[in-house]
C-alpha cells in the first residue's frame, strides 16, 4: 500500500540537512513540528466548520418553517451545472492529494504540474459558478433585487429565503475557492523554486487540507441547495 | 522524516467512489421518498464527506490529538444545529390551548 522512498547516502545528507534548516528552534523533531501544523490548521478548520454551520443552522430552521416553499424552489436549481460543478471539485480534490503526495515523494516537476491542474478545476468551478449566478440575475431569482416567482405567489416570500441562503452559501464558498486559488498561486510559485521536498511539505499539506474542507463544505452544499424538492 | 506516503490506487479509488456517490444523489433525487429524501440525500453527504476527510485530507494517519479536534468539531456542529432545532420544533408546544386553560372554566380567579 505505503510506499517509500529508498534515498541514497547522499540525498540523506541533503535531507537531514533540509530537515534541520526547515525545524524551528522551539520543536524537538520535524514529525513534533508536523503535528502541531496539522492541530493547528484542523483547529482552524472547525472555526470554519462552525462559521458554515450558522448558514446549514438558518437553513434547517427554515427550511424546518416553510418545507413546500423550499420545495418550490428546486425546479429552478441548474442541477446539471450544480452536478458537473461537484464532479470538478472532486477531480480538484484528487489532484490536490496527488500534489501532497509528489511533495512527500520529492518529485518536482509532477508537483508543479498536479498544483496547475488543481488550479485549472478550481478555476472551473468559478467560471461555472459565475454562468449559475448570472443564469439567476436573468431567471429574476435574485432575493431583494429583482425576485420574481409567477408560478407560485404564495411562496414570493418564502421562497425567497432559500434563494437569500443560496447566495450566501455559495458566496462564501466560492469566496473560500478565490482564497484557495490565492494560496495554490503561492505553492505554484514555491514548487517551481523547489522549495518543497520530502523533509518539508508542511505548506502543501496545510493548503491541502483547507482545498479539501471547501471540498466537503460543496459536497453538503449541492443536495441541500439543489436537489431539496422531488422532480419527476 | 517518517511520514506516510498512500498509493495512487487509494486516491483513485476515492475519487471514483466519490463521482458514484455524486450520480446516486443526483439519480435517487428523483425518486419520491417522502420523509426520507432528506435524510438519503444527507446519509450520501455523510459518507462522501468522510471519504474526503479520511483518505484525502489523512485522517486515517493522523496522531490522536488530531482526530479528538475533528471529532469536538462534529459536536459543537450537531449542537448548534440540533438544539436549535429542537427548539423550533417545540416551540408550537407552547400554543395547544389545554382545556384547564380555558376561561371562564372552574379554578378560574375572577
Amino acid at each position: 500500500m505505503a510506499e517509500t522512498a529508498q534515498p541514497s547516502v547522499a540525498s540523506a545528507t541533503h535531507d537531514l540537512e533540509a530537515e534541520a534548516s526547515h525545524l524551528r528552534h522551539h520543536f524537538a523533531t520535524p514529525e513534533q513540528q508536523l503535528d502541531a501544523s496539522t492541530l493547528g490548521m484542523w483547529t482552524f478548520l472547525i472555526t470554519e466548520v462552525l462559521f458554515f454551520g450558522g448558514m446549514f443552522t438558518a437553513y434547517t430552521i427554515y427550511r424546518f418553517l416553510y418545507p413546500a416553499a423550499f420545495e418550490s424552489t428546486s425546479q429552478y436549481m441548474p442541477v446539471i451545472l450544480g452536478g458537473i460543478n461537484t464532479g470538478v471539485l472532486i477531480c480538484s480534490s484528487l489532484t490536490m492529494a496527488m500534489s501532497v503526495r509528489s511533495a512527500q515523494l520529492s518529485r518536482y516537476k509532477s508537483l508543479t504540474t498536479f498544483l496547475i491542474l488543481t488550479m485549472i478545476f478550481g478555476a472551473t468551478f468559478l467560471v461555472i459558478k459565475y454562468v449559475e449566478w448570472h443564469e439567476k440575475w436573468v431567471e429574476h431569482h435574485v432575493p431583494g433585487f429583482n425576485f420574481q416567482y409567477p408560478e407560485y405567489p404564495q411562496y414570493f416570500y418564502h421562497a425567497q429565503i432559500l434563494f437569500f441562503l443560496y447566495f450566501c452559501m455559495t458566496g462564501m464558498h466560492a469566496l473560500h475557492m478565490v482564497v484557495g486559488m490565492g494560496l495554490l498561486t503561492y505553492l505554484l510559485v514555491q514548487s517551481i523554486r523547489r522549495v518543497f521536498n520530502s523533509s518539508y511539505f508542511t505548506p502543501v499539506e496545510m493548503i491541502g487540507l483547507y482545498w479539501h474542507f471547501v471540498d466537503i463544505v460543496w459536497i453538503f452544499l449541492f443536495p441541500l441547495l439543489y436537489l431539496i424538492g422531488y422532480r419527476k | 522524516m517518517k511520514h506516510h506516503v498512500d498509493s495512487v490506487r487509494s486516491y483513485v479509488g476515492v475519487w471514483i467512489a466519490l463521482l458514484i456517490l455524486t450520480f446516486t444523489t443526483v439519480t435517487v433525487s428523483h425518486w419520491d421518498l417522502g420523509e426520507f429524501h432528506v435524510v438519503v440525500a444527507l446519509l450520501i453527504a455523510f459518507v462522501k464527506a468522510s471519504l474526503v476527510a479520511w483518505i484525502f485530507m489523512g485522517v486515517r494517519h493522523s496522531a490522536k490529538m488530531t482526530r479528538l479536534f475533528v471529532v469536538a468539531g462534529l459536536i459543537w456542529l450537531s449542537i448548534m444545529i440540533l438544539i436549535t432545532y429542537g427548539d423550533y420544533r417545540t416551540r408550537a408546544w407552547d400554543y395547544q390551548p389545554q382545556p384547564w386553560a380555558q376561561t371562564g372554566g372552574a379554578g378560574v380567579v375572577r
